[in-house]
């Protein structure tokens, strides 16, 4: 037996923006994600110093 | 001088630490806890989907106090006592020891300053049938989390026979809050089946209380995005959308029975969601602890509000959401009634919540309550030592240091898949936590201190800040150069 047909039109799910398949792979590239872990732990950085007063 | 904290999470042990650290041997440090061993919270997480054990993100304390010389009890707290009583002079707190060997034996531990740091009570009776033991699973401590990798792992199994599998993941009160954790776990779950090629076998379902996904707690949040300003509500919603997860959202869980759970949503109406494994994040609510005066008359009202966290330098004032302000929340977490007492991380009564208060036509409050974990818990802790250290050094009362959550930024690290190479985290940073309508009108922050992005990066990051914060909790050497 197969399983129905789902139509995902009209459903919340529908709507939101997904990645396309080039952002997917930019998310695992090892050397765009090393620069985006120094460019985040330093704006990480800037919250933690304004909030130690 | 004696100081005695309740409570070793993270906010407790950091003041505890701080404490020692300044005030040295010449003065007393305590600490109370009911459980032996401190844990790195945010990574139940990884326990609850088998990527973590328990021994991973849990120390004993006694290890750590001893080397420090602070005096560890491990023992609940059940009365405070701010004037003493006609035998005692000094304010005490009555407790309970919680370990093997002293289990019962009751002890009255004197303070000259009080740190109340004991966290949120696990609420799940507010919510018919929810709990460990009951109807649901929780991530909120290391042992919940084992139990529910435990279910996880039968439920992979089904799948694996070829057995479809319903998940249900997030709030189990119309009120709870910690939504973030659920929404890592939600996305846990959904990479561990993907990595398992079962995914297809899986429907996995978010239930929350928010009025829109990703409220988290603090209303949402805006973050500059591929050229927009985006509300966090299109970054949850573009998840969940993409690692196929629905979504309910304005619901009020109010029953859980075996693979059924009931809620209202804020228009009325009564519904069911059916399930296989359910993981539901329950209410928050103080302990159970009374205070008395002198002559031994309930002052609890007076030390403590009526959810039972501890009242502080907030302003109660009833009003409503327009009129609300940064300046509503506190600075320095001492009790108006007795100046020598503070409370800290989730233990101090907020003066409201930061979402908008919502009711159902039936009457029902449904929205999220406010969280005060991670880095604003840390950061209370140490100003609050700060602070106490300071008092005692110079003999007078003042508030060098100061942290109120309306100009305090956090940093949130939401894992959603546990690998180096292939493994995903969101980084969202807000500044400040509570929205500043009068300083930034148009969002309610600094937009540009407000960071939203997901990749691998943010699973290093997440992983960093695990080993990071257990080596500063430890004592290891530096410790107190890495910040909250």
């Amino acid at each position: 037996m197969t399983d129905p047909k789902v139509i995902r039109a009209y459903k919340d799910e529908y709507y939101p923006p997904v990645p396309t398949a080039a952002t997917k792979r930019m998310r695992t590239n090892i050397f765009i994600q090393l620069y985006k872990f120094l460019m985040l732990n330093y704006k990480i950085m800037r919250i933690v110093v304004k909030g130690h007063s | 001088m004696k100081v005695l904290v309740l409570g070793a999470g993270i906010s407790g042990h950091t003041a505890a630490s701080f404490l020692k650290k300044k005030l040295g041997k010449r003065h007393e440090v305590i600490v109370v806890s009911p459980s032996q061993y401190y844990q790195w919270v945010p990574s139940n997480i990884w326990v609850g989907v088998g990527r973590m054990k328990p021994e991973q993100i849990r120390f004993k304390l006694q290890k750590v106090y001893k080397r420090w010389g602070i005096i560890f009890k491990q023992a609940k707290a059940v009365s405070i006592h701010p004037e003493g009583d006609d035998s005692i002079s000094s304010g005490y707190v009555t407790v309970e020891y919680t370990s093997e060997e002293k289990a019962g034996i009751t002890e009255k531990v004197e303070y000259d300053y009080l740190v109340n740091a004991t966290g949120p009570r696990l609420n799940f009776d507010a919510t018919e049938g929810l709990g460990p033991g009951k109807n649901t699973l929780s991530v909120c401590s290391f042992s919940h989390a084992t139990e529910a990798w435990e279910a996880l792992r039968a439920s992979i199994e089904k799948m694996e026979k070829g057995e479809k599998q319903r998940f249900l993941i997030g709030t189990g009160s119309p009120t709870s809050t910690c939504q973030g954790a659920a929404f890592e776990y939600a996305l846990n779950i959904s990479f561990e089946l993907k990595r398992r090629k079962l995914d297809h076998l899986a429907e996995i379902t978010w239930i929350s209380n928010e009025y829109e996904l990703g409220d988290f707690g603090m209303g949402g949040a805006f973050v500059k995005r591929g050229g927009y300003v985006t509300p966090t509500k299109i970054f949850t919603e573009s998840i969940f959308a993409e690692n196929n997860i629905n979504w309910i959202k304005r619901a009020g869980v109010y029953k859980v029975e075996p693979g059924l759970a009931h809620y209202e949503t804020l228009a009325g109406e009564y519904k069911t969601a059916g399930f296989d494994f359910a993981m539901l994040i329950p209410a928050f609510s103080g302990h159970d602890i009374k205070a008395y005066d002198k002559k031994g008359e309930d002052i609890t009202s007076v030390v403590f509000a009526p959810n039972k966290f501890m009242k502080v330098d907030a302003d109660y004032t009833q009003k409503p959401f327009e009129e609300w302000s940064v300046d509503d929340w506190p600075q320095t977490y001492q009790s108006p009634a007795y100046t020598n007492m503070y409370a800290t991380g989730i233990a101090f009564a907020p003066p409201h919540s930061i979402s908008k208060p919502m009711k159902s036509p039936n009457g029902t409050a449904i929205f999220p309550a406010p969280p005060r974990t991670g880095m604003p818990s840390g950061v209370i802790g140490k100003i609050v030592a700060l602070n106490i250290a300071h008092q005692i050094k110079h003999g007078k009362i003042e508030h060098k240091h100061t942290a109120n959550m309306g100009r305090m930024g956090a940093a949130c690290i939401v894992s959603a898949g546990y690998s180096m190479t292939k493994g995903l985290g969101a980084t969202m940073t807000v500044s400040p936590v509570v929205p500043d309508w009068d300083k930034y009108p148009q969002w309610g922050r600094d937009i540009k201190g407000t960071v939203g992005e997901i990749g691998l990066s943010g699973h290093w990051i997440k992983l960093f800040l695990h080993y990071m914060f257990l080596h500063k909790a430890k004592g290891y050497p530096f410790w107190w150069l890495l910040p909250e």
